[in-house]
Protein backbone atom coordinates (compact mmCIF):
# COMPACT_ATOMS: atom_id res chain seq x y z
CA UNK A 1 0.00 0.00 0.00
CA UNK A 2 2.67 2.01 1.06
CA UNK A 3 5.92 2.22 -1.17
CA UNK A 4 8.72 4.40 -0.11
CA UNK A 5 12.15 3.91 -2.18
CA UNK A 6 15.89 6.30 -1.35
CA UNK A 7 14.00 8.42 0.60
CA UNK A 8 16.78 10.95 2.02
CA UNK A 9 16.07 13.71 4.43
CA UNK A 10 18.64 16.14 5.99
CA UNK A 11 18.19 18.81 8.69
CA UNK A 12 20.85 21.46 8.35
CA UNK A 13 23.45 19.03 8.32
CA UNK A 14 22.40 15.99 10.09
CA UNK A 15 21.16 12.97 7.76
CA UNK A 16 17.69 12.09 9.65
CA UNK A 17 16.88 9.44 6.65
CA UNK A 18 19.47 8.43 4.48
CA UNK A 19 17.87 6.21 2.12
CA UNK A 20 14.62 4.22 3.37
CA UNK A 21 12.85 1.13 1.41
CA UNK A 22 9.88 0.60 2.50
CA UNK A 23 6.80 -1.52 1.21
CA UNK A 24 4.05 -1.24 4.04
CA UNK A 25 1.75 -4.12 3.16
CA UNK A 26 -2.07 -3.21 3.48
CA UNK A 27 -4.13 -4.66 6.17
CA UNK A 28 -1.97 -5.44 8.57
CA UNK A 29 0.07 -3.50 11.33
CA UNK A 30 3.46 -2.78 10.51
CA UNK A 31 5.10 -1.40 14.08
CA UNK A 32 8.15 1.12 13.05
CA UNK A 33 10.64 1.32 16.07
CA UNK A 34 14.10 2.22 16.65
CA UNK A 35 16.23 4.28 19.05
CA UNK A 36 15.61 8.00 19.25
CA UNK A 37 16.78 9.93 16.19
CA UNK A 38 17.02 6.93 14.17
CA UNK A 39 14.07 8.99 11.86
CA UNK A 40 10.90 7.23 12.94
CA UNK A 41 9.01 10.88 13.08
CA UNK A 42 10.81 11.88 10.04
CA UNK A 43 9.43 9.21 7.80
CA UNK A 44 6.12 9.48 9.53
CA UNK A 45 5.88 13.05 8.18
CA UNK A 46 7.16 12.42 5.18
CA UNK A 47 4.30 10.24 4.59
CA UNK A 48 1.73 12.63 5.71
CA UNK A 49 3.15 15.53 3.68
CA UNK A 50 4.73 17.69 7.06
CA UNK A 51 8.17 17.14 5.90
CA UNK A 52 8.94 17.40 2.29
CA UNK A 53 11.85 14.82 1.61
CA UNK A 54 15.06 15.62 -0.02
CA UNK A 55 15.45 12.96 -2.40
CA UNK A 56 13.65 9.61 -3.42
CA UNK A 57 9.78 8.89 -3.30
CA UNK A 58 6.84 7.65 -1.26
CA UNK A 59 3.69 6.35 -2.88
CA UNK A 60 0.27 5.67 -1.77
CA UNK A 61 -1.36 3.04 -3.86
CA UNK A 62 1.32 3.43 -6.23
CA UNK A 63 0.17 7.26 -6.71
CA UNK A 64 3.14 9.56 -5.82
CA UNK A 65 2.76 12.10 -2.57
CA UNK A 66 3.32 15.00 -3.83
CA UNK A 67 1.44 18.83 -3.45
CA UNK A 68 -2.13 17.43 -4.03
CA UNK A 69 -3.79 16.73 -0.06
CA UNK A 70 -6.71 14.70 -1.23
CA UNK A 71 -4.77 11.35 -0.33
CA UNK A 72 -4.56 12.39 3.23
CA UNK A 73 -8.47 12.04 3.26
CA UNK A 74 -7.72 8.62 3.88
CA UNK A 75 -5.17 8.79 6.53
CA UNK A 76 -6.27 8.84 10.19
CA UNK A 77 -3.38 10.59 11.85
CA UNK A 78 -2.69 10.47 15.83
CA UNK A 79 -0.20 12.44 17.04
CA UNK A 80 2.06 11.51 19.49
CA UNK A 81 1.26 14.57 21.91
CA UNK A 82 -2.13 15.70 22.75
CA UNK A 83 -1.86 19.20 22.47
CA UNK A 84 -4.68 21.00 21.49
CA UNK A 85 -6.26 24.50 21.43
CA UNK A 86 -6.93 25.67 25.11
CA UNK A 87 -10.33 27.70 24.80
CA UNK A 88 -12.35 25.47 22.67
CA UNK A 89 -14.52 21.85 23.54
CA UNK A 90 -14.18 18.57 22.15
CA UNK A 91 -17.17 18.99 20.29
CA UNK A 92 -16.25 21.96 18.77
CA UNK A 93 -12.33 20.23 17.61
CA UNK A 94 -14.33 17.35 16.45
CA UNK A 95 -16.70 19.41 14.75
CA UNK A 96 -13.83 21.42 12.88
CA UNK A 97 -12.98 17.97 12.01
CA UNK A 98 -15.96 17.40 10.61
CA UNK A 99 -16.16 19.66 8.39
CA UNK A 100 -12.28 20.08 6.93
CA UNK A 101 -13.17 16.21 5.60
CA UNK A 102 -16.36 17.63 4.15
CA UNK A 103 -18.59 15.04 5.67
CA UNK A 104 -21.18 14.59 8.35
CA UNK A 105 -20.79 10.52 8.38
CA UNK A 106 -18.49 9.99 11.66
CA UNK A 107 -17.55 6.80 13.29
CA UNK A 108 -18.04 8.21 17.04
CA UNK A 109 -17.46 4.46 18.35
CA UNK A 110 -14.13 4.85 19.94
CA UNK A 111 -15.60 7.98 21.87
CA UNK A 112 -18.03 6.31 23.51
CA UNK A 113 -15.58 3.30 24.18
CA UNK A 114 -12.76 5.27 26.04
CA UNK A 115 -16.26 7.12 28.13
CA UNK A 116 -14.96 10.67 26.59
CA UNK A 117 -18.33 11.86 25.83
CA UNK A 118 -19.28 13.28 29.10
CA UNK A 119 -16.20 15.54 28.28
CA UNK A 120 -16.76 16.61 25.41
CA UNK A 121 -18.24 19.75 26.38
CA UNK A 122 -15.39 21.20 28.36
CA UNK A 123 -12.57 23.26 27.22
CA UNK A 124 -9.94 20.99 26.22
CA UNK A 125 -8.08 23.20 28.99
CA UNK A 126 -9.61 21.98 31.68
CA UNK A 127 -9.45 17.84 30.81
CA UNK A 128 -6.18 16.20 31.82
CA UNK A 129 -3.45 14.63 29.62
CA UNK A 130 -4.82 11.20 29.53
CA UNK A 131 -8.44 12.57 28.66
CA UNK A 132 -6.95 14.94 26.19
CA UNK A 133 -5.36 11.46 25.00
CA UNK A 134 -8.53 9.98 24.58
CA UNK A 135 -9.67 13.02 22.56
CA UNK A 136 -6.65 12.42 20.29
CA UNK A 137 -7.55 8.95 19.78
CA UNK A 138 -10.98 9.22 18.76
CA UNK A 139 -10.36 12.28 16.47
CA UNK A 140 -7.52 9.66 14.66
CA UNK A 141 -10.71 7.08 14.33
CA UNK A 142 -13.60 9.34 13.09
CA UNK A 143 -13.17 9.37 9.90
CA UNK A 144 -12.88 5.35 8.68
CA UNK A 145 -9.88 5.84 6.78
CA UNK A 146 -8.06 3.18 4.82
CA UNK A 147 -4.88 3.87 6.71
CA UNK A 148 -4.13 4.69 10.25
CA UNK A 149 -1.09 6.53 11.54
CA UNK A 150 -0.53 6.14 15.22
CA UNK A 151 2.27 8.17 16.67
CA UNK A 152 2.69 6.00 20.15
CA UNK A 153 -0.85 5.66 20.28
CA UNK A 154 -1.33 4.19 24.05
CA UNK A 155 1.54 6.81 25.75
CA UNK A 156 -0.55 8.61 28.38
CA UNK A 157 -3.29 6.23 28.38
CA UNK A 158 -4.53 4.03 31.39
CA UNK A 159 -4.62 0.56 31.12
CA UNK A 160 -8.43 0.11 30.89
CA UNK A 161 -8.46 2.72 27.90
CA UNK A 162 -4.73 1.49 26.39
CA UNK A 163 -6.70 -2.38 25.99
CA UNK A 164 -9.70 -0.91 24.30
CA UNK A 165 -7.92 1.30 21.79
CA UNK A 166 -5.39 -1.71 21.06
CA UNK A 167 -8.52 -4.02 20.57
CA UNK A 168 -9.79 -1.38 18.04
CA UNK A 169 -6.68 -1.22 16.55
CA UNK A 170 -6.75 -4.95 15.43
CA UNK A 171 -10.33 -4.77 14.63
CA UNK A 172 -9.79 -2.34 12.43
CA UNK A 173 -6.77 -4.23 11.20
CA UNK A 174 -8.81 -6.91 10.62
CA UNK A 175 -11.44 -5.22 8.56
CA UNK A 176 -8.70 -5.04 6.03
CA UNK A 177 -7.36 -1.71 7.36
CA UNK A 178 -3.77 -0.88 7.31
CA UNK A 179 -1.92 0.49 10.36
CA UNK A 180 1.05 2.32 10.91
CA UNK A 181 2.37 3.12 14.35
CA UNK A 182 5.47 3.72 16.43
CA UNK A 183 5.82 2.60 19.85
CA UNK A 184 8.62 2.26 22.72
CA UNK A 185 6.57 -0.08 24.44
CA UNK A 186 7.90 -3.42 23.15
CA UNK A 187 4.92 -5.69 24.57
CA UNK A 188 2.21 -3.49 23.09
CA UNK A 189 4.36 -4.52 19.47
CA UNK A 190 4.49 -7.94 20.57
CA UNK A 191 0.30 -7.76 21.24
CA UNK A 192 -0.32 -5.79 17.59
CA UNK A 193 2.02 -5.88 15.16
CA UNK A 194 2.31 -8.47 12.32
CA UNK A 195 5.30 -6.93 10.77
CA UNK A 196 8.11 -5.19 11.81
CA UNK A 197 10.75 -2.23 10.19
CA UNK A 198 13.92 -1.33 12.32
CA UNK A 199 14.91 1.86 11.58
CA UNK A 200 18.10 2.67 12.77
CA UNK A 201 20.28 5.87 11.99
CA UNK A 202 18.11 6.99 8.82
CA UNK A 203 18.51 3.76 7.10
CA UNK A 204 15.92 0.23 7.57
CA UNK A 205 17.87 -2.61 9.13
CA UNK A 206 14.84 -4.96 9.13
CA UNK A 207 11.68 -5.14 7.62
CA UNK A 208 9.13 -8.05 7.61
CA UNK A 209 6.88 -10.24 9.10
CA UNK A 210 7.23 -11.13 12.95
CA UNK A 211 7.81 -15.00 12.43
CA UNK A 212 11.10 -13.70 10.06
CA UNK A 213 12.40 -11.00 12.85
CA UNK A 214 12.05 -13.65 15.51
CA UNK A 215 13.91 -16.28 13.16
CA UNK A 216 16.64 -14.28 12.41
CA UNK A 217 17.59 -13.25 15.60
CA UNK A 218 16.62 -16.65 16.91
CA UNK A 219 14.18 -15.56 19.72
CA UNK A 220 10.82 -16.58 20.81
CA UNK A 221 9.43 -12.80 21.36
CA UNK A 222 9.32 -9.74 19.70
CA UNK A 223 10.61 -8.04 22.93
CA UNK A 224 13.40 -10.06 22.64
CA UNK A 225 14.18 -9.92 19.06
CA UNK A 226 14.08 -6.18 18.88
CA UNK A 227 16.39 -6.28 22.04
CA UNK A 228 18.62 -8.22 20.01
CA UNK A 229 18.54 -5.64 17.18
CA UNK A 230 19.14 -2.90 19.47
CA UNK A 231 22.35 -4.81 20.83
CA UNK A 232 23.62 -5.95 17.01
CA UNK A 233 23.66 -2.09 16.45
CA UNK A 234 25.59 -1.08 19.60
CA UNK A 235 28.16 -4.19 19.15
CA UNK A 236 28.38 -2.94 15.34
CA UNK B 1 -22.86 1.79 18.92
CA UNK B 2 -23.32 2.57 14.98
CA UNK B 3 -22.38 0.22 12.06
CA UNK B 4 -18.85 0.19 11.31
CA UNK B 5 -18.72 3.01 8.55
CA UNK B 6 -17.26 1.85 5.15
CA UNK B 7 -14.63 4.18 3.96
CA UNK B 8 -15.88 4.22 0.19
CA UNK B 9 -19.01 6.20 2.12
CA UNK B 10 -16.96 8.70 3.08
CA UNK B 11 -13.95 10.84 2.04
CA UNK B 12 -13.72 10.01 -1.38
CA UNK B 13 -17.33 11.26 -1.65
CA UNK B 14 -18.09 13.67 0.46
CA UNK B 15 -18.82 16.57 -1.45
CA UNK B 16 -16.31 18.92 -0.62
CA UNK B 17 -13.36 16.64 -1.41
CA UNK B 18 -14.58 16.26 -5.17
CA UNK B 19 -16.24 19.75 -5.22
CA UNK B 20 -14.27 22.56 -7.51
CA UNK B 21 -11.32 23.49 -5.56
CA UNK B 22 -11.53 26.90 -5.34
CA UNK B 23 -14.71 26.39 -3.30
CA UNK B 24 -13.31 23.79 -1.19
CA UNK B 25 -10.12 26.10 -0.24
CA UNK B 26 -13.21 28.68 0.74
CA UNK B 27 -14.35 26.18 2.34
CA UNK B 28 -11.44 25.44 4.73
CA UNK B 29 -10.23 29.26 5.06
CA UNK B 30 -14.00 30.16 6.39
CA UNK B 31 -13.90 27.00 8.73
CA UNK B 32 -10.52 27.10 10.15
CA UNK B 33 -11.03 31.19 10.87
CA UNK B 34 -13.94 30.84 12.32
CA UNK B 35 -12.41 27.89 14.32
CA UNK B 36 -9.56 29.83 15.49
CA UNK B 37 -11.05 33.01 16.32
CA UNK B 38 -13.61 31.36 18.72
CA UNK B 39 -10.78 30.09 20.03
CA UNK B 40 -8.77 33.32 20.39
CA UNK B 41 -11.51 35.76 21.39
CA UNK B 42 -12.20 33.44 24.38
CA UNK B 43 -8.44 33.56 25.20
CA UNK B 44 -8.01 35.66 28.44
CA UNK B 45 -5.30 37.39 27.15
CA UNK B 46 -7.38 38.49 24.13
CA UNK B 47 -10.02 39.94 27.08
CA UNK B 48 -7.32 41.97 28.59
CA UNK B 49 -6.01 43.32 25.49
CA UNK B 50 -9.73 44.63 24.62
CA UNK B 51 -10.40 45.98 27.77
CA UNK B 52 -6.88 48.19 27.87
CA UNK B 53 -7.71 49.79 25.18
CA UNK B 54 -11.31 50.29 26.52
CA UNK B 55 -9.67 51.52 29.79
CA UNK B 56 -7.42 53.91 28.40
CA UNK B 57 -9.66 55.30 26.27
CA UNK B 58 -12.37 56.01 28.57
CA UNK B 59 -10.14 57.27 31.13
CA UNK B 60 -8.96 60.14 27.80
CA UNK B 61 -12.52 60.78 27.29
CA UNK B 62 -13.21 61.71 30.97
CA UNK B 63 -10.32 63.41 31.36
CA UNK B 64 -9.37 65.35 28.30
CA UNK B 65 -13.44 66.10 27.24
CA UNK B 66 -13.18 63.89 24.19
CA UNK B 67 -11.86 66.69 21.33
CA UNK B 68 -8.98 66.29 19.17
CA UNK B 69 -6.23 65.91 21.81
CA UNK B 70 -8.05 62.95 23.18
CA UNK B 71 -7.99 61.35 19.69
CA UNK B 72 -4.14 62.21 19.72
CA UNK B 73 -3.70 60.38 22.58
CA UNK B 74 -5.30 57.70 21.70
CA UNK B 75 -3.75 57.42 18.10
CA UNK B 76 -0.25 57.67 19.92
CA UNK B 77 -0.96 54.93 21.90
CA UNK B 78 -2.54 52.68 19.38
CA UNK B 79 0.62 53.23 17.42
CA UNK B 80 2.56 51.96 19.90
CA UNK B 81 1.11 49.43 21.95
CA UNK B 82 -0.61 47.68 18.94
CA UNK B 83 3.06 46.53 17.08
CA UNK B 84 4.40 45.29 20.50
CA UNK B 85 1.21 43.39 21.33
CA UNK B 86 0.34 41.61 18.38
CA UNK B 87 4.16 40.54 17.49
CA UNK B 88 4.33 39.37 21.58
CA UNK B 89 0.98 37.88 21.33
CA UNK B 90 1.47 36.46 17.78
CA UNK B 91 4.41 34.43 17.94
CA UNK B 92 3.66 33.36 21.23
CA UNK B 93 0.13 31.94 20.47
CA UNK B 94 2.09 30.59 17.09
CA UNK B 95 4.50 28.65 18.97
CA UNK B 96 1.66 27.36 20.95
CA UNK B 97 -0.41 26.19 18.39
CA UNK B 98 2.26 24.04 16.45
CA UNK B 99 1.07 20.75 17.48
CA UNK B 100 -2.09 21.65 16.74
CA UNK B 101 -1.54 22.81 12.83
CA UNK B 102 0.35 19.51 12.70
CA UNK B 103 -2.88 17.86 13.53
CA UNK B 104 -4.50 20.36 10.91
CA UNK B 105 -1.66 19.97 7.99
CA UNK B 106 -2.59 16.02 8.20
CA UNK B 107 -6.13 16.73 6.96
CA UNK B 108 -6.89 16.66 3.56
CA UNK B 109 -6.40 20.33 2.84
CA UNK B 110 -4.42 22.78 0.84
CA UNK B 111 -1.63 24.38 2.41
CA UNK B 112 -2.36 27.71 1.24
CA UNK B 113 -6.23 27.64 2.62
CA UNK B 114 -4.71 26.51 5.66
CA UNK B 115 -2.34 29.80 5.96
CA UNK B 116 -5.25 31.75 4.88
CA UNK B 117 -7.82 30.47 7.87
CA UNK B 118 -5.08 30.50 10.61
CA UNK B 119 -4.13 34.07 9.69
CA UNK B 120 -7.68 35.78 9.73
CA UNK B 121 -8.45 33.91 12.77
CA UNK B 122 -5.96 35.31 14.28
CA UNK B 123 -6.34 39.04 13.10
CA UNK B 124 -10.21 38.91 13.17
CA UNK B 125 -9.92 39.33 16.84
CA UNK B 126 -7.03 41.34 17.51
CA UNK B 127 -9.08 44.27 15.46
CA UNK B 128 -12.35 43.49 16.67
CA UNK B 129 -10.61 43.92 20.77
CA UNK B 130 -9.48 47.63 19.11
CA UNK B 131 -12.47 48.37 17.44
CA UNK B 132 -14.83 47.71 20.43
CA UNK B 133 -12.30 48.98 23.16
CA UNK B 134 -11.24 51.94 21.45
CA UNK B 135 -14.75 52.68 19.63
CA UNK B 136 -16.99 51.51 22.76
CA UNK B 137 -16.72 54.44 24.82
CA UNK B 138 -17.17 56.94 21.96
CA UNK B 139 -20.05 55.09 20.83
CA UNK B 140 -21.94 54.90 24.53
CA UNK B 141 -21.23 58.96 24.52
CA UNK B 142 -23.29 58.89 21.29
CA UNK B 143 -20.78 60.89 18.71
CA UNK B 144 -22.33 64.17 19.78
CA UNK B 145 -19.47 65.57 17.31
CA UNK B 146 -19.09 65.15 13.83
CA UNK B 147 -15.15 65.85 14.00
CA UNK B 148 -14.30 62.57 16.16
CA UNK B 149 -16.13 60.34 14.33
CA UNK B 150 -14.01 60.41 11.15
CA UNK B 151 -11.00 60.81 13.07
CA UNK B 152 -12.36 58.15 15.35
CA UNK B 153 -12.69 55.82 12.39
CA UNK B 154 -9.16 56.78 11.06
CA UNK B 155 -7.65 55.82 14.46
CA UNK B 156 -9.37 52.26 14.41
CA UNK B 157 -8.09 51.72 10.92
CA UNK B 158 -4.72 52.71 11.76
CA UNK B 159 -4.69 50.28 14.58
CA UNK B 160 -6.58 47.29 12.01
CA UNK B 161 -3.74 47.87 9.44
CA UNK B 162 -1.01 47.51 12.10
CA UNK B 163 -2.65 44.35 13.42
CA UNK B 164 -2.47 42.72 10.03
CA UNK B 165 0.90 43.52 9.49
CA UNK B 166 2.12 42.53 12.23
CA UNK B 167 0.02 39.38 12.16
CA UNK B 168 1.87 38.37 9.62
CA UNK B 169 5.23 39.26 10.65
CA UNK B 170 4.91 37.42 13.60
CA UNK B 171 3.62 34.46 11.34
CA UNK B 172 6.91 35.03 9.54
CA UNK B 173 9.02 34.81 12.69
CA UNK B 174 7.10 31.56 14.01
CA UNK B 175 7.70 30.11 10.51
CA UNK B 176 11.61 30.56 10.24
CA UNK B 177 12.24 30.49 14.07
CA UNK B 178 12.15 27.08 15.55
CA UNK B 179 13.56 28.01 18.68
CA UNK B 180 10.59 29.93 20.48
CA UNK B 181 12.63 31.99 22.87
CA UNK B 182 14.61 33.32 19.88
CA UNK B 183 11.27 33.77 18.07
CA UNK B 184 9.75 35.88 21.26
CA UNK B 185 13.53 37.81 21.40
CA UNK B 186 12.94 38.58 17.22
CA UNK B 187 9.51 39.83 17.76
CA UNK B 188 10.56 41.97 20.72
CA UNK B 189 13.52 43.53 18.18
CA UNK B 190 11.17 44.13 15.36
CA UNK B 191 8.96 46.17 17.75
CA UNK B 192 12.15 47.81 19.54
CA UNK B 193 13.82 48.42 15.67
CA UNK B 194 10.11 50.08 14.09
CA UNK B 195 8.70 52.11 17.22
CA UNK B 196 12.27 53.48 18.45
CA UNK B 197 15.11 52.90 16.99
CA UNK B 198 14.56 53.92 13.23
CA UNK B 199 12.95 57.33 14.45
CA UNK B 200 16.35 57.88 16.39
CA UNK B 201 18.46 57.06 13.10
CA UNK B 202 15.85 59.30 11.20
CA UNK B 203 16.46 62.14 13.45
CA UNK B 204 20.68 61.30 13.32
CA UNK B 205 20.48 61.41 9.55
CA UNK B 206 18.53 64.81 9.39
CA UNK B 207 20.99 65.86 11.95
CA UNK B 208 23.87 64.89 9.74
CA UNK B 209 22.76 65.99 6.33
CA UNK B 210 21.01 69.24 7.17
CA UNK B 211 22.89 70.62 4.48
CA UNK B 212 20.96 68.98 1.76
CA UNK B 213 17.39 68.34 0.12
CA UNK B 214 15.95 66.20 2.74
CA UNK B 215 12.37 65.83 1.29
CA UNK B 216 12.94 62.69 -0.90
CA UNK B 217 14.79 61.03 1.22
CA UNK B 218 12.73 61.58 4.32
CA UNK B 219 9.81 60.81 2.36
CA UNK B 220 11.73 57.13 1.23
CA UNK B 221 12.41 56.38 5.05
CA UNK B 222 8.99 57.06 5.97
CA UNK B 223 7.59 54.79 3.93
CA UNK B 224 10.06 51.99 4.69
CA UNK B 225 8.76 51.36 8.21
CA UNK B 226 5.38 50.58 8.68
CA UNK B 227 4.86 52.16 12.20
CA UNK B 228 6.33 55.57 10.91
CA UNK B 229 4.17 55.29 7.87
CA UNK B 230 1.14 54.65 9.93
CA UNK B 231 1.22 57.35 11.88
CA UNK B 232 2.23 59.89 8.87
CA UNK B 233 -1.05 58.64 7.54
CA UNK B 234 -2.89 59.01 10.50
CA UNK B 235 -2.01 62.37 11.71
CA UNK B 236 -2.63 63.01 7.72
CA UNK B 237 -6.20 62.29 8.47
CA UNK B 238 -6.49 63.83 11.61
CA UNK B 239 -5.31 67.14 10.12
CA UNK B 240 -2.75 67.75 12.39
CA UNK B 241 0.81 67.42 10.65
CA UNK B 242 1.78 70.97 11.92
CA UNK B 243 2.63 69.05 14.98
CA UNK B 244 5.06 66.77 13.56
CA UNK B 245 7.28 69.36 12.59
CA UNK B 246 9.80 69.64 9.84
CA UNK B 247 9.07 65.78 8.24
CA UNK B 248 5.02 66.66 8.77
CA UNK B 249 5.86 70.12 6.89
CA UNK B 250 7.49 68.01 4.25
CA UNK B 251 5.23 65.11 3.99
CA UNK B 252 2.24 67.39 4.58
CA UNK B 253 3.68 69.32 1.54
CA UNK B 254 4.10 65.90 -0.61
CA UNK B 255 1.49 63.75 0.85
CA UNK B 256 -1.04 66.25 1.58
CA UNK B 257 -4.48 66.29 -0.37
CA UNK B 258 -6.43 63.33 -2.34
CA UNK B 259 -3.20 62.17 -3.76
CA UNK B 260 -0.86 62.38 -0.69
CA UNK B 261 -3.70 59.74 1.32
CA UNK B 262 -4.16 57.52 -1.75
CA UNK B 263 -0.44 56.91 -2.17
CA UNK B 264 -0.21 56.30 1.79
CA UNK B 265 -2.91 54.37 2.18
CA UNK B 266 -0.91 52.14 -0.80
CA UNK B 267 2.14 51.87 0.56
CA UNK B 268 0.22 50.49 3.86
CA UNK B 269 -1.49 47.57 2.01
CA UNK B 270 1.99 46.93 0.33
CA UNK B 271 2.92 46.86 3.75
CA UNK B 272 0.37 44.30 4.75
CA UNK B 273 0.50 42.20 1.19
CA UNK B 274 4.35 41.94 1.45
CA UNK B 275 4.53 39.98 5.05
CA UNK B 276 0.94 37.94 4.68
CA UNK B 277 3.16 36.80 0.82
CA UNK B 278 6.33 35.84 2.71
CA UNK B 279 4.59 34.30 5.45
CA UNK B 280 2.60 32.12 2.93
CA UNK B 281 5.95 30.85 0.81
CA UNK B 282 6.89 29.82 4.57
CA UNK B 283 4.52 28.08 5.32
CA UNK B 284 3.65 26.47 1.91
CA UNK B 285 7.20 25.26 2.10
CA UNK B 286 8.34 24.70 5.86
CA UNK B 287 9.00 21.20 7.19
CA UNK B 288 6.68 20.77 9.91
Amino acid sequence: MIVSRGLTKTYGSVPVLRGVDLHIARGRVTAIVGPNGAGKTTFIKSLLGLTRPDGGTITFDGVAIGADASYRARIGYMPQIAHFPENITGTELLGLLRELRGTDACDERLVDALGVRPSLDKKLRVLSGGTRQKVNAAAAFLFAPDLYVLDEPTSGLDPLSSGILKERITAERDLGRTIILTSHILSEIDELADDIVYLCDGTVHFAGGVTELKRQTMTTSIERSIAALMRREVAA
Amino acid sequence: MSAPLRSADLAWTSPVAVADAPRARAHVVTRVARFQAREVMRSRWLIAYGCFFLVVTEGLLRFTGGDARTILSLASIVLYVVPLLTLVFGTVYLYNAREFTELLLAQPIDRRALFAGLYSGLTIPLVLAIAIGVGGPFLMRGFADPLPRAMLAAVIGTGAALTMIFTAIAFCIALWCEDRLRGLGAAIGVWMLGAIVYDGLVMAAVAAFSDYPLEKPMLMLTLANPIDLARVTLLLQLDVSALMGYTGAVIQQFLGGATGTLVAVCALALWIAGPIALGLHAFARKDF
